[in-house]
């Protein structure tokens, strides 16, 4: 399975879509990069006269690189019709470093179960200097669309 | 391990999973882990972890559709249990 087809399997739409280049995936973890153009609507009211990337989003993108990525590879021998994807069930997350409008970043998975479809995974997140802006644990379900629930 | 043994040790596993309080003041055999303890399928993934860890067993996918009351769960980790030491 070549990294186009996973990035062509991701469920979401463009305006929230945060992963540019998928890496590297392997049955052990996933390395994607994405960049916050400095137009993106969440700048505008995060803050007020001060944009920074809100906590939220960076783990969504930790969850879609890191983890739904991974699902999607992991899952490339299961033969269905319907779309996979992941619902976030738990992260526990630390932020280090603020995300400013522009800025690329780096996200590593590493694996540590996947086990009756919960995918549980260690992510880091890394801005263009190297710096860890934000790690932690994120776990999900895999589900497909028809009996996604 | 017996039987009553089995759900003592199953009640710990199951605590932090539920809010339900009075439910899981009061579990036993016919306590369902979805309708009594409201535990989603994520958590149950958890809990079945958590089964193999405390009692050094391995639960395969059909053992794992089937632990959805306590009956079951004490059921799977008795037979495996006893497969393990015979």
């Amino acid at each position: 399975m070549t990294t186009q087809e996973i990035l062509d399997q991701l469920p979401y739409g463009k305006s929230f879509l945060f992963v540019d280049e998928l890496l590297h995936v392997d049955e052990n973890g996933a390395k994607g990069t994405y960049t916050y153009l400095k137009d993106l609507p969440f700048y505008e009211g995060h803050f007020k006269n001060y944009p920074l990337t809100p906590a939220v989003i960076l783990t969504e993108t930790m969850a879609q690189i890191g983890l739904v990525c991974l699902g999607i590879y992991l899952l490339r021998n299961i033969k269905t019709d319907q779309n996979i994807s992941l619902a976030m069930t738990s992260n526990t997350v630390d932020f280090l470093k603020p995300v400013g409008p522009g800025e690329q970043v780096t996200v590593t998975s590493e694996k540590v179960y996947f086990r009756f479809n919960k995918l549980s995974c260690k992510v880091k997140m890394e801005n263009a200097a190297g710096e860890v802006v934000c790690k932690g644990n994120i776990s999900g379900m895999l589900i497909s669309k028809e009996n996604g629930e | 391990m017996n039987k009553e043994e089995i759900i003592e040790v199953l009640k710990t596993i199951i605590e932090p999973y539920s809010e339900e309080v009075t439910a899981l003041a009061h579990i036993d055999e016919n306590t369902d882990f979805i309708n009594d303890l409201k535990i989603n399928s994520a958590n149950l993934v958890d809990i079945v972890l958590d089964v193999e860890e405390k009692f050094n067993i391995e639960i395969d996918n059909d053992s794992m559709a089937k632990m959805l009351t306590v009956k079951a769960t004490t059921e799977i980790i008795a037979q495996k249990l006893e497969a393990h030491a015979g």
